[in-house]
C-alpha cells in the first residue's frame, strides 16, 4: 500500500516534472541557456499557464464555502463511523474507516494557502493511518484510534471550515479519565467510545459551523 | 500411497527451489540523526530495552536470527519487518511530524500495556525481548513523559 502510494507520487512528480518543462520548451524554443530555468518557468506561469494562473486563483480567492467542500467528504465518512461506533457496530466501523480513508487520500491540501499545507498535510497524513487502523481492528482498538482521529478531524475543520453544523462533544472517562472529544450532527449525546455500554456520558462543548 | 508420494516430492522440490528466492536483508550500519535515542533524552534502562524488544521490527537494523535465510521463514520475517517499520520506525523518528510523534507514542502505551507488542511469536524465539511488568511500567512511564512534554 505504502509502496504504491510511494510509486504513484514519483510518478505524479515526473508527470508534472515532463509537462511543466515541455511548456517552457515550447514558450522558449530560442532561448536555451540553462542557468535561466527557473525564472523563465515562474514567467511563463504568471504569462500564460492556464495550470499556474488556475491554482494561483484558488490560493487567494478560495471562498468560504469552496473551504468547506474540500473537506465534506470526509466529514461525512467521519459521522459513518462515528455512528457505527455507537451502535457498537465493528464492521461497520472498518466499512466506514476504509471509506474515510479515501476521502482523506482525495483531499487537496495545494488549495489552500502556503502557510496552512504544512499543518493539513500533518493532519490529513495522521488521520489516514488512524482510518487504515480503524478498517482492520477489533472495536476496542477502533475507538482509541477514533479519538486521535477526532482531534485531527477537529484540527481540520478549524482551517477548512465546516459545510454543515456539528456539535463537539466530550467523554471526560474515555482514556482512564483523560477524556476524549468527538463530532455529531446532532446536539443529542450518544457516546461512540462505550456505546450501549454508557450511551448518554457526555457533554456538548460547542457548536461548529 | 504413491499419491501422498508424488506430493511429498512435489513438496520437497518446492521447498528446495523456494530456497533460491532471496528476501531483502534489513541491516544498516548507518545511525541517522534522526533516531529516537538521539532526538529524545532517553535514560539507558529504557534505551535498552527499546533497542532489545523493538529494534528487530522497528528500525532500519534487523539482528537476525540464525534460520534467517531458509524460506519461507525468512519471507516471513521480512513481512513482519515491512510492516513494523511502515507503522513505526524508530530510526526515522525525528523526521515524524509532532501530531504523529503523539499518535505513536499513545499507541506504543497501549500496545505494550495490552501486552500486543512485542508479538507473541517474536518473544517466543527472542526470550529477552520479552518485557516484564516491572519493565512495562518503566516503559509506559516514560513514553507518556514523553508524550505529555510534546
Amino acid at each position: 500500500m505504502r509502496k504504491a502510494n510511494v510509486k504513484t507520487g514519483i510518478l505524479a512528480m515526473v508527470i508534472i516534472a515532463l509537462t511543466a518543462t515541455s511548456c517552457k520548451d515550447k514558450k522558449k524554443e530560442q532561448e536555451s541557456e540553462e542557468g535561466h530555468h527557473t525564472e523563465q518557468m515562474e514567467k511563463g506561469g504568471q504569462m500564460d499557464g492556464t495550470m499556474e494562473d488556475h491554482s494561483q486563483m484558488d490560493h487567494d480567492n478560495m471562498s468560504h464555502g469552496e473551504m468547506t467542500m474540500m473537506s465534506s467528504d470526509i466529514v461525512t465518512d467521519y459521522l459513518t463511523l462515528k455512528n457505527a461506533l455507537v451502535s457498537d457496530d465493528q464492521d461497520g466501523a472498518a466499512k466506514a474507516g476504509e471509506k474515510l480513508e479515501g476521502s482523506l487520500k482525495s483531499f487537496d491540501s495545494s488549495k489552500f494557502a502556503d502557510d496552512q499545507q504544512g499543518e493539513l498535510n500533518d493532519i490529513i497524513e495522521d488521520a489516514t493511518e488512524h482510518a487504515q487502523h480503524i478498517a482492520k481492528s477489533d472495536i476496542g482498538h477502533q475507538r482509541e484510534h477514533f479519538d486521535v482521529l477526532s482531534k485531527d478531524i477537529i484540527d481540520l475543520l478549524a482551517i477548512t471550515g465546516s459545510d454543515r453544523t456539528l456539535y463537539q462533544a466530550y467523554c471526560p472517562m474515555y482514556n482512564k479519565n483523560k477524556g476524549a472529544q468527538w463530532l455529531s450532527a446532532s446536539k443529542e449525546i450518544k457516546n461512540p467510545y462505550y456505546g450501549s455500554k454508557m450511551m448518554t456520558c457526555g457533554e456538548v462543548q460547542k457548536e461548529i459551523n | 500411497m504413491k499419491a501422498l508420494k508424488i506430493i511429498g516430492i512435489v513438496l520437497l522440490v518446492g521447498l528446495v527451489i523456494i530456497q533460491f528466492f532471496p528476501t531483502n536483508r534489513n541491516q544498516s550500519d548507518m545511525v541517522p540523526t534522526t533516531d529516537f535515542m538521539l532526538v529524545n533524552n532517553v535514560p539507558t534502562e529504557v534505551e535498552e530495552m527499546v533497542k532489545t524488544s523493538c529494534y528487530d521490527c522497528h528500525s532500519n537494523n534487523t539482528d537476525y536470527p540464525w534460520y534467517n535465510k531458509v524460506q519461507p521463514i525468512a519471507w516471513f520475517l521480512q513481512g513482519h519487518i515491512e510492516d513494523g517499520k511502515s507503522e513505526l520506525n524508530f530510526n526515522e523518528w525525528g523526521d515524524y511530524s509532532e501530531r504523529r510523534k503523539k499518535s505513536k507514542l499513545r499507541s506504543i502505551v497501549s500496545q505494550v500495556e495490552e501486552g500486543e507488542m512485542p508479538l507473541f511469536s517474536y518473544t517466543l524465539i527472542h526470550g529477552d525481548a520479552k518485557l516484564s511488568d516491572a519493565e512495562k511500567k518503566t516503559l509506559i512511564g516514560f513514553i507518556t513523559k514523553l508524550k505529555d512534554s510534546l
